[in-house]
């Protein structure tokens, strides 16, 4: 077990092409960390830098107390679950377990004893002969975590390992996932571009902008409290809306706190914290009438898309199924705590 | 996407060491002696050489018996890939119909692949020497004067009858392979719209398999040229009076038997241009195939 | 799929065995004459069922017979062949499999100088250098050696091609997994690379040693003493219409042995050679 320490680290391609440009984190032993953001935002190249398969430009990654820039991969302590498992397809599920081991001089005992634990915690005993194209996508995603269990690593580096699996595996191995990783207590660095696994895996996450952090935080400091434009949308399901308050016309409003405050550029607020309004006129509330365009029932709620008069999108959630039609006018309300305030950079006031 | 790479700096070059020594030993110093003999020329006593520029490219380019054997190449490779390609595209779609015994048939056709040419050569020249040939003795018996060994065009039918012979397994299996690249999908629609037989071959089938056919008749085109050396030399030894001595045997016969060594020289480097503007229409040619995906 | 029917069916069988009778014929017809006397040999027309003296000619014929026409043991000519057929293929396999290796697994200056190197070497073929080729033997003193019979056909562009089309399909995630699993660059090859590759390696193997059982250019030239000949080209010594002495039960037999191994190779390896055949010349 280790903490995971990166000091202004930076990936520069080609000479010019900056695609890390200075992270600094500090990662807990044992901790679960879930590197979130777009496609090309630096996260797998980030991944890859700590398990020693990217070089580094600039910069220290130490894992432990031991500087780790130059050392090969397998001289990191680390195992990495891939997105495509990376199993080698000619040896079976028992050699796959096996290699690394081997290669580190195991004792052929030991190498049985974790692997048949690692096995049974994984329930792939019934398949340690076969080979990996004999397998499910699921099953090889198993014996892809096996394969770095029983490493028994400083650290479990996760680079997408569950996109390649349909959506119900995804929830169950979510879950197994995390809870693996409790009982282990191994520190992770886990990738996706999922804000949904983010969000349920992470015990903090990291989120990417093209090559730098836009912000580190638990789940729900990120959800509550999103530092820029950028986090806010990102997570969150559907996005945060966010109108331009420059220019504002008459068909919504703010409490003055806001709306007056010198520097505001945005006002953001969840879909889930808008409401149908209830007839109160309580002026501290966000007000706005909205021409519904489309309803999207996705089970125990519905989200509205409709559009402001000026032609601003706005969503929002209303509970069960509603009454709600196409080209319905509706008025809704936010209130004050729900919402966010963005300068012209995006970033939170 | 860049190729994942280990980053040793020293171990590629041991790795390639061995192929790199061997190419320059054996193909570069070779060619480059071959580029420089073309333009030296040999005073009679073999003692000096002296340049003599593209002398000996227009001495063997205005040779009449250089000619006779660029036509005799041409000549033999066209009737080689014709008869080589026709057969085995024939016994391909045979192949293709037949619903059982595929490789039953399969494992008998690809005997003449693994026949030396020269080899090859023999056994067609047992079968038709004049003198001791059961076939040669069929034809004269029914009143057909055959003899290769004074005839001309008799000793080219026989040596195109082998190289093609020999041909044929390499050219079915293409065949075979094309034939069943084709998507079924794409003959059931052929079906639909009520082509059938030899009008879906000639309209479907047939034009799908084109780049198969282009490829092969590259490849056939090369073996002619250069392969079949061994049964040119082992059954007609270039003649009766040139009439079978393809260039590479010119080459071959200059430089060894006749030890003109500008002219096999230059004979080479114009050989080199062929094969040379082959592979360059391969390649392109394979490039376009690409993209039917 | 469209039904295949009976008439259609009946149509491509009758084809394939014509097919058949023109393709194994030569060789049928080169087996029955080494089954008879060598003046029922040369009295056309030769009967076509295979007649009593089959075992006395390949027994003769090893036992010196063909010794006593062409100066070597069919033995030794058989073994010579033997040599320079398993020799380039397998030379041939290993120089291919460490280059292709090195070009497609390593990022090195003369990466691609060295890769354009061996993709030339496909437009040289043996044949249109074979006098300066010959000089370089016989310069290096390699003339009647095994190293001078393989050697120069030994480097060749399309084995290392067919490695390399290969490799570029590994993913590289496997490589990385390697890294990880501390395997350096040999034991990712022996542990990983290899085995990967064996189907290849396989289909390679009979292309390869066909390749080198039907030389005949190279080993006329570079062979003087006829110890050192392969079996094709004592073959072609011992042929000679114009000799009435020529001993063709002999004959016959030298051509059947010099078919039958590489036919045997072929027929066995049928699965992988067929697959690597169409493969490698994509």
């Amino acid at each position: 077990m280790a903490t995971i320490t990166l000091k202004d680290v930076k990936k520069t391609y080609g000479g010019n092409v900056d695609a890390i440009r200075g992270v600094s984190l500090a990662i807990a032993d044992g901790e679960f960390i879930v590197l979130v953001g777009p496609s090309g935002c630096g996260k797998s190249t980030l991944l890859r830098m700590i398990a020693g398969l990217e070089s580094i430009t600039s910069g220290e990654i130490a894992i432990g107390d031991r500087v780790v820039n130059r050392l090969e991969p397998a001289e990191r302590d680390i195992a990495m679950v891939f997105q495509n498992y990376a199993l080698y397809p000619h040896m079976t599920v028992r050699q796959n377990l096996a290699y690394g081991l081997k290669n580190r001089n195991t004792p052929k005992e030991e190498i049985e004893r974790r692997i048949a634990k690692a096995a049974k915690s994984l329930e792939i005993d019934a398949f340690l002969d076969r080979k990996p194209r004999q397998l499910s996508g699921g099953q090889r995603q198993r014996v892809a975590m096996g394969r770095a269990i029983v490493r028994e690593p400083v650290a479990f580096l996760f680079d997408e390992p569950l996109s390649n699996l349909d959506a119900k595996l995804r929830v169950q191995m979510r879950v197994e996932i995390k809870q693996l990783q409790r009982a282990l207590g191994t520190t992770s660095v886990y990738v996706t571009h999922d804000q949904l696994e983010a969000m349920t895996l992470a015990d903090r996450l990291v989120v990417l902008n093209g090559g730098r952090i836009e912000q580190v935080g638990t789940p729900i400091e990120l959800y509550e409290k999103p530092e820029t434009s950028f986090v806010a949308t990102f997570i969150g399901s559907p996005s945060m809306n966010l109108l331009e308050i420059e220019g504002a016309s008459s068909d919504w409003s703010a409490p003055p706190a806001f709306v007056n405050q010198p520097g505001t550029a945005l006002l953001g607020i969840r879909p889930e914290d808008i409401g149908l309004a209830d007839g109160s006129t309580d002026n501290d509330r966000f007000r706005a009438r909205v021409r519904v365009g489309a309803v999207e029932l996705v089970g125990a709620e519905s989200y509205v898309h409709g559009s402001l008069t000026s032609g601003q999108p706005l969503v929002f959630r209303v509970a069960g199924r509603s009454r709600i039609g196409i080209d319905d006018e509706l008025d809704v309300v936010a209130r004050p705590e729900s919402l966010h305030a963005f300068d012209a950079a995006g970033r939170r006031l | 996407m860049q190729r994942v790479v280990f980053p040793n700096k020293i171990l590629p070059y041991i790795l390639v060491a061995p192929q790199i020594v061997l190419t320059i030993v054996f193909f570069f110093w070779p060619a480059s002696q071959a580029l420089y003999q073309s333009v030296m020329r040999e005073n009679p006593f073999g003692l000096k050489s002296g340049f003599v520029g593209l002398a000996n490219f227009s001495a063997v380019l205005a040779d009449g018996s250089y000619l006779n054997s660029l036509q005799v190449t041409v000549i033999f490779s066209v009737l080689t890939a014709l008869l080589s390609m026709g057969l085995a595209l024939l016994l391909a779609t045979a192949a293709d119909r037949v619903v059982r015994g595929q490789t039953f048939y399969r494992t008998l056709l690809i005997w003449p692949y693994a026949v030396a040419p020269a080899v090859a050569g023999m056994l067609w020249l047992f079968m038709f020497n004049p003198a001791m040939g059961t076939f040669a003795y069929i034809l004269r018996r029914n009143g057909f004067y055959w003899d290769p060994l004074l005839n001309g065009n008799h000793a080219m039918v026989l040596i195109v009858v082998a190289a093609a012979w020999k041909q044929i397994s390499y050219n079915f299996l293409f065949f075979v392979a094309g034939l069943q690249a084709i998507p079924k999908s794409l003959i059931e629609a052929a079906a639909i719209d009520g082509a059938r037989g030899t009008r879906r071959f000639w309209t479907i089938v047939f034009p799908l398999l084109a780049p198969t056919t282009f490829f092969l008749l590259v490849v056939n085109t090369v073996y002619a040229f250069f392969d079949t050396f061994g049964i040119i030399h082992s059954v007609t030894g270039g003649g009766p009076a040139k009439a079978t001595e393809t260039l590479v045997y010119k080459v071959y016969n200059d430089g060894f038997v006749n030890l003109n060594l500008g002219s096999s020289a230059a004979q080479s480097v114009i050989l080199m241009a062929i094969v040379v503007a082959l592979t360059a229409f391969q390649f392109r040619f394979v490039e376009r195939r690409v993209h039917y995906g | 799929m469209i039904e295949k029917r009976p008439i259609s069916n009946l149509i491509g069988h009758l084809m394939l065995i014509v097919g058949i009778i023109i393709v194994v014929f030569p060789i049928y017809y080169t087996f029955v004459a080494s089954s008879l006397t060598s003046t029922e040999i040369v009295r056309p027309p030769m009967p076509l069922a295979p007649g009593g003296r089959l075992a006395e000619n390949y027994g003769e014929a090893l036992a010196g017979g063909v010794e006593r026409v062409v100066g070597v043991s069919l033995e030794r000519l058989l073994f010579n062949t033997f040599v320079v057929a398993i020799a380039i293929a397998v030379g041939k396999i290993v120089i291919s499999f460490l280059s292709a290796f090195a070009i497609v697994f390593f990022r090195f200056p003369l990466r691609m100088a060295f890769f354009w190197m061996i993709f030339i070497t496909l437009m040289l073929p043996v044949e249109v250098r074979i006098l300066p080729t010959y000089k370089v033997i016989v310069d290096l003193g390699l003339i009647d050696t095994y190293a001078g019979l393989t050697l120069p056909l030994m480097a060749s562009a399309t084995a290392t091609f067919l490695f390399r089309q290969f490799f570029l399909t590994v993913p590289g995630e496997l490589v990385e997994a390697a890294r990880i699993d501390n395997a350096g660059p040999f034991r990712f090859m022996r542990d990983i690379l290899l085995p990967l590759s064996k189907t290849n390696i396989a289909a390679l193997f009979v292309i390869l040693f066909i390749y080198g059982w039907t030389q005949y250019l190279w080993p006329l030239l570079v062979t003087n003493d006829s110890r050192m000949n392969t079996i094709i080209i004592g073959l072609r010594k011992m042929v000679d219409f114009a000799d009435a002495s020529t001993p063709w039960n002999y004959v016959m037999v030298t051509a059947i042995l010099a078919i039958i191994p590489p036919v045997v190779v072929v027929v066995l390896m049928q699965r992988w050679f067929v697959k690597g055949l169409v493969e490698t010349e994509k």
